[in-house]
């Protein structure tokens, strides 16, 4: 398949009165048409504004993209102008954003906000644009949609209106559709209806799909290929089922091991990652994670490791190999 | 874990209304908004009882209404015998020093003016226990229990993390050395590595010191793996009560079924393979419930008697209890 995104050492940093906070070190990744990528990490790992960064949606000042490129159908949205950018933005690359009950004008109809970007990309007029608006609804979902394109948002639920997010995010066509934890604030039941929705409209659609979440099992499902990272850098890379049964970087073994498992027969303790995520503004010297890791070296105290392929589509950035290398017991300690 | 133990905590028919009201100078009573409508169940000495269900269902109203940190409408809360709803002051106050609560959000549920502390001494005082350097000994003994540098007592709860301060929050609920710990949402707040790390705690904590939880959760997936037996709640009642490897193996209720379905499972390789159930709609309002079953708008398998009349919770086989028509 054809490549869509290419995203090559971007650098997202965030200039505060504390010192430079480092967002996103250096990511690089590609997407192709119709693939749907998964990207996994905790809170402040960077994954937010590293898609953020894509179509740069960064608050400048205090954030600023110091470094990278973005090639997406081979022009560099990082070098574009306002204007251009924006034109790019809801119409190539559509988003739905995390909570559904902020990222909506309450003071607008549901109709209103979903025609908006139709009439602004696609130069509807008024009449074809709600025509489309209805269509939108009924796609994703939404029962007696020609009355309901008249409500506010407080009219609907929190599914409803994650739903409606998706409409908008999908008004265009877009080729890609960035969802920033789309089912974090719903249910389980409500986000099992999204997940299907998606995972329908992406195969009747054909679009290309970025997929952010800290939930890795919302993603086992759903995506292709899956990003873990950490600490603003990516950590492993790797095709979704390989990620699962053979996961390569400390960091991804203990995720998957601190994750309770509803179809496993439990008891056993939790293989907990000790300690905490490094802070941004002072990241420590080495590999980031080293901290927190079982399997530490020397070396992690003084080189980062390079994200190296490991197998076919499969790269970790780690300097031992976890399925030999044991454990170690004895492990090198640093006074900090 | 547990075999069949003493009744630690029975509920007797809990209901939680909270009264809607019209009017700006005369209130008019004009409805209710039944969050807690009729629970009874069982609490086991030393076993870890979950409830489940999805935002909204009551879960945390019982939880708080249990404590009688609301008065509840109707219903027994037997503790040890006793029943506490009807006490009244000196007697429920020294009631609830045997009863504690760890709250859902870390970052709103210390009070950021007060130190470490403080905040963890300040049970002790209210209930006038130890005094000075002996407390303060105490204080420090707890931080070490809930794995806290001690030397963190005069600090601020804007200096830690949310997984430290849930620690904190911990350890204030361990102050009075309760019997029972009610724990809501305690990890939801959370990022995954930091969970699993508070879970270990909770489970390391209920050896050492023997306590009873009850763990409030919408996570499935973190209640089995805690939880000795669980309930699952649906719009303020109860739809099922049992043990966990029973549920897991074999739900009966409709709702069970696909709440259990719904939960993503994070293996790519089962996922792939995975029948759901998939829910239509949307929670009906508690201010408003359906007649007959509660469930019945959103339940696949919905026939007649469910629109009519309300199906009574009761115990299928041992220890197995549904509220459904079809059994």
């Amino acid at each position: 398949m054809a490549r869509l995104l290419e995203v090559n050492n971007l650098r997202t940093q965030f200039f505060t009165q504390d010192g430079v906070v480092n967002a996103v070190n250096g990511i690089s990744y590609t997407l192709d048409e119709g693939e749907t990528l998964g990207i996994v990490g905790e809170s402040g790992c960077g994954k937010s504004v590293g898609v953020m960064s894509l179509i740069k949606l960064i608050p400048t000042p205090p954030g600023k993209i110091v470094e990278g490129s973005v090639i997406f159908n081979g022009e560099n949205l990082i070098d574009m102008s306002d204007g251009e950018i924006r034109s790019v933005r809801g119409n190539k690359i559509g988003m739905i954003f995390q909570d559904p009950m902020t990222s909506l004008n309450p003071v607008l109809t549901i109709g209103r906000q979903i025609q908006e970007a139709l009439e602004l990309h696609m130069g509807m007029d008024k009449a074809q644009s709600k025509a489309r608006a209805i269509e939108l609804l009924e796609l994703v979902g939404i029962p007696s949609a020609a009355d309901r394109i008249n409500d506010y948002p407080h009219q609907f639920s929190g599914g409803m209106r994650q739903r409606v997010m998706i409409a908008i995010g999908l008004s265009c066509n877009p080729q890609l559709l960035i969802a920033d934890e789309p089912t974090t604030a719903l249910d389980v039941t409500i986000q099992a209806q999204i997940v299907d929705l998606v995972k329908k409209l992406r195969d009747d659609l054909g679009m290309a799909i970025i997929w952010i979440t800290h939930d890795l099992g919302v993603v086992a499902g759903l995506a292709d290929r899956m990003l873990v990272m950490y600490a603003g850098m990516i950590v492993e890379e790797a095709p979704v089922k390989e990620l699962y049964a053979n996961p390569s970087h400390p960091y991804t073994v203990g995720l998957l091991g601190s994750l309770p498992r509803l179809d496993q027969v439990s008891g056993e303790k939790l293989d907990s990652i000790e300690g905490l995520p490094p802070d941004l503004i002072d990241l420590p010297k080495g590999c980031p994670f080293h901290a927190r890791c079982k399997y530490r070296i020397e070396k992690c105290f003084t080189e980062n490791p390079p994200l190296k392929t490991i197998g076919v589509g499969h790269k970790a950035a780690c300097w031992i190999d976890v399925t030999k290398d044991p454990i170690t017991t004895e492990r090198p300690y640093q006074e900090v | 874990m547990s075999e069949q133990k003493d009744v630690l905590l029975r509920v007797d028919g809990l209901k939680m209304y909270f009264p809607i009201t019209q009017g700006i100078v005369v209130q008019r009573h004009v409805g209710d908004v039944k969050a807690v409508d009729g629970l009874t169940f069982d609490i086991h000495q030393g076993e870890t009882l979950g409830l489940v269900g999805e935002s909204g269902c009551g879960k945390s109203t019982t939880g708080r209404a249990i404590l009688q940190l609301y008065k509840p409408t109707a219903g027994q809360v037997i503790f040890e015998g006793e029943d506490i709803t009807a006490m009244r002051g000196e007697s429920l106050r020294k009631m609830r020093r045997r009863m504690q609560m760890i709250f859902q959000d870390p970052y709103a549920s210390l009070n950021p003016r007060m130190t470490v502390g403080n905040i963890v001494s300040e049970p002790l005082e209210v209930h006038s226990l130890f005094n000075g350097k002996e407390r303060r000994e105490k204080v420090k003994e707890l931080l070490d229990v809930v794995g806290l540098n001690p030397y963190f007592v005069n600090r601020y709860p804007h200096e830690f993390s949310g997984g430290q301060r849930q620690r904190i929050g911990v350890a204030r609920a361990l102050a009075l050395n309760p019997d029972f710990i009610v724990c809501d949402e305690p990890i939801s707040a959370l990022d995954v590595s930091i969970q699993a790390q508070v879970i270990n705690l909770l489970e390391d904590l209920q050896q050492e010191f023997g306590l009873t939880y009850l763990f409030i959760a919408h996570d499935l997936s973190v209640v089995r793996h805690i939880s000795d037996r669980i309930a699952v709640m649906y719009l303020g009642k109860l739809v099922e009560l049992t043990t966990r490897d029973e549920l897991y193996a074999n739900p009966m209720h409709p709702y069970s079924q696909a709440l259990l379905s719904a939960v993503p499972i994070p293996d790519p390789v089962v996922e792939e393979k995975r029948q759901r159930v998939i829910l239509e709609g949307d929670v009906p309002s508690p201010a408003n419930p359906p007649k007959g079953c509660n469930f019945c708008t959103r339940c696949p398998k919905a026939f007649e008697p469910c629109y009519e009349t309300e199906p009574e919770f009761k115990e299928i086989e041992s220890g197995h209890w549904v509220a459904c028509h079809l059994y």
